[in-house]
């Protein structure tokens, strides 16, 4: 399943980084460990935008949405049913792409902005949905205390199921992206017309990817609730979505990792320049100012494009 | 094999192809000429279905298939290359041809199987034909014009098709490049035993290599037939070889 995708020695950098953030929690102030499970939480959301974003060129406007619907269908059925809580962590996923699923059905119809444009209306309607209906969704005020099992309900705890969730997630997106699925999206992405010439279906190709990117962002939405045990209609609001839009294109939405990167900028920032203002956003928008200017491929598009000449002479040189 | 029966396609006010009739016998090597803004395009693109005909039939192995979409005409057998470079900028040359073998394949929507390792040996036996074989790591966008334009014909010849239809297929190209290429087309048609449709501006080239002409001109079908005949026709004459 692996042959030949995965270069053990590009590896090792990885899995220093995964031993470090392994131990770390003992180590690190409680708030330190929070912000870290919570940059987790949204590397999964972003890596599931950009599956469709930057591999397929989807303009999935709103994806807050499907986020938003895997956190409450978790957060419904642990404090509403008494089913095992088990159910309630797949059904969340399973809801999100359902949902995914609907939405994407009409949207595929549509092009670019378009597509965008009537996604977010459809989006929206959700989040009114849970915004107004106070009785089931809690409305405005969420639902909170959610009760979680045991073996996750410390925040070290929450914080090591996160990580392996987050890295068992990142293998399978990297598996899909380099399957013939992946290889035939990113087809889709440069040549749509092209690819409708050589046989295959392009919309019923994109209505999988969105499938398979809303099921992901809900597994990224039971994830939130694992860490903040409530919800909340914010995660369903178009801000949100916008803002997770931002974190591929600052990231590098051409890159696998870049979306990770852009999600760890962002919710630093909102963390730390939030304490000294809450206009942190003016401070964004200087970045993505000087971003767009400067860095058109995001930040880690920028860092691969520095690093590909050096592989280059090293390979060079090692050839005399 | 094919046969296309008065077909007639307008935008707005303008007929761009017009009672156009055309017939592809199996194993065949045929042309269409005629002059800029004939309709050789319109005419293809009704065939594989980037366009629909207004009216007239289009039949393809015994069913018609106007009205179908181009993924739908491409399974049934036909595959096509564009006037205009239309590949995978951003794909290497392997991945370009390989995207069409997978779809050939109906792997398309495999998911748990690295796509390199897939289709290795189709993907490469193309490459190798058309000549490519050494620049298959490179970048599609990156490639000069002539070889994107043979690239072209590497995407089509990933469907394996029974009819492949090429636009203008040395458009743009050196006498260097258009002299490989037509060596190339032959080939197909001669060692592989492929039905060649396609259409060209150098009369020379057509008439060495064609077996059938259709002409058109101003979206009409003027005469399909052999070379000589096309070249003795008074209309033809007049229309577009100048009298000569």
């Amino acid at each position: 399943m692996f042959r030949g995708i995965i270069d053990l020695k590009s590896l090792w950098p990885i899995g220093a980084i995964f031993i470090i953030l392994l131990i770390l929690p003992p180590i690190l102030p409680r708030f330190y460990t929070y912000i870290l499970a919570l940059i987790f939480v949204t590397s999964l959301l972003a890596m599931s935008l950009n599956l469709v974003l930057g591999h397929g060129m989807i303009f999935q406007f709103h994806h807050g949405v499907f986020y938003g619907v895997g956190a409450y269908t978790v957060a419904l059925m642990l404090s509403k049913t008494s089913l095992p809580m088990w159910v309630g962590f797949v059904a969340g996923p399973i809801a999100a792409a359902v949902v995914g699923l609907l939405i994407g059905w009409f949207c595929v119809r549509l092009t670019r902005l378009y597509f965008g444009m009537l996604q977010i209306s459809l989006g929206s309607l959700i989040w009114a949905i849970v915004f107004r209906w106070y009785s089931f969704t809690g409305g405005d005020d969420g639902i909170h205390g959610i009760p979680m099992p045991p073996f996750i309900s410390s925040l070290n705890s929450a914080y090591y199921f996160i990580l392996i969730v987050l890295v068992i997630c990142m293998i399978v997106l990297y598996l899909i992206l380099k399957s013939p699925f992946g290889s035939t999206l990113e087809a889709i992405r440069d040549n749509p017309q092209r690819c409708e010439a050589v046989g295959v279906n392009v919309r019923r190709h994109q209505l999988k990817a969105i499938v398979i990117a809303t099921f992901f962002a809900g597994i990224a939405g039971v994830l939130f609730v694992v860490l903040e045990r409530s919800v909340f209609p914010d995660l369903l609001f178009w801000v949100l979505s916008l803002e997770i839009f931002i974190m591929c294109l600052l990231g590098g939405w051409f890159t696998f990792a870049g979306p990770i990167l852009g999600a760890a900028i962002m919710v630093a920032l909102r963390t730390f320049v939030g304490i000294f203002t809450e206009y942190w956003t003016l401070i964004l928008g200087v970045i993505l100012i000087l971003l767009i200017f400067f860095l058109p491929e995001g930040v880690m598009g920028y860092v691969l494009e520095i690093l590909k000449p050096q592989a280059r002479e090293v390979a060079e040189r090692r050839g005399e | 094999m094919l046969q296309v029966n008065a077909v007639d396609k307008s935008f707005g006010d303008f007929m761009a192809v017009c009672q156009a009739n055309l017939s592809v016998g199996n194993g065949e090597l045929v042309a269409v000429i005629g002059p800029n803004g004939a309709g050789k395009t319109t005419l293809f693109n009704l065939i594989t279905g980037q366009l629909w005909p207004d009216r007239g039939k289009i039949i393809f192995k015994g069913e018609d298939i106007s009205g179908l979409l181009p993924y739908q005409i491409c399974k049934r057998g036909i595959a096509r290359s564009f006037q205009i470079v239309n590949i995978f900028p951003r794909l290497t040359v392997f991945g370009n041809i390989q995207v069409a073998v997978l779809s050939q394949q109906r792997r398309s929507s495999t998911l748990f199987a690295p796509a390199q390792n897939l289709a290795m040996e189709e993907t490469n036996s193309i490459l190798e034909s058309v000549g490519l074989l050494d620049k298959a790591a490179n970048i599609a966008g990156s490639l000069s014009h002539g070889d994107q334009k043979i690239l072209e014909i590497a995407i089509a010849l990933g469907n394996e098709p029974d009819l492949l239809i090429l636009d203008e297929p040395t458009a743009g190209m050196s006498p260097e490049e258009t002299a490989a290429t037509l060596k190339l087309i032959k080939n197909l048609a001669s060692t592989q035993g492929l039905t060649i449709l396609f259409c060209e501006h150098d009369m020379d080239v057509v008439f060495s290599i064609a077996q059938s002409i259709m002409v058109m001109h101003q979206g009409r079908t003027l005469i399909q037939g052999k070379p000589e005949e096309v070249r003795e026709h008074r209309e033809v004459q007049e229309a577009y070889l100048g009298g000569e």
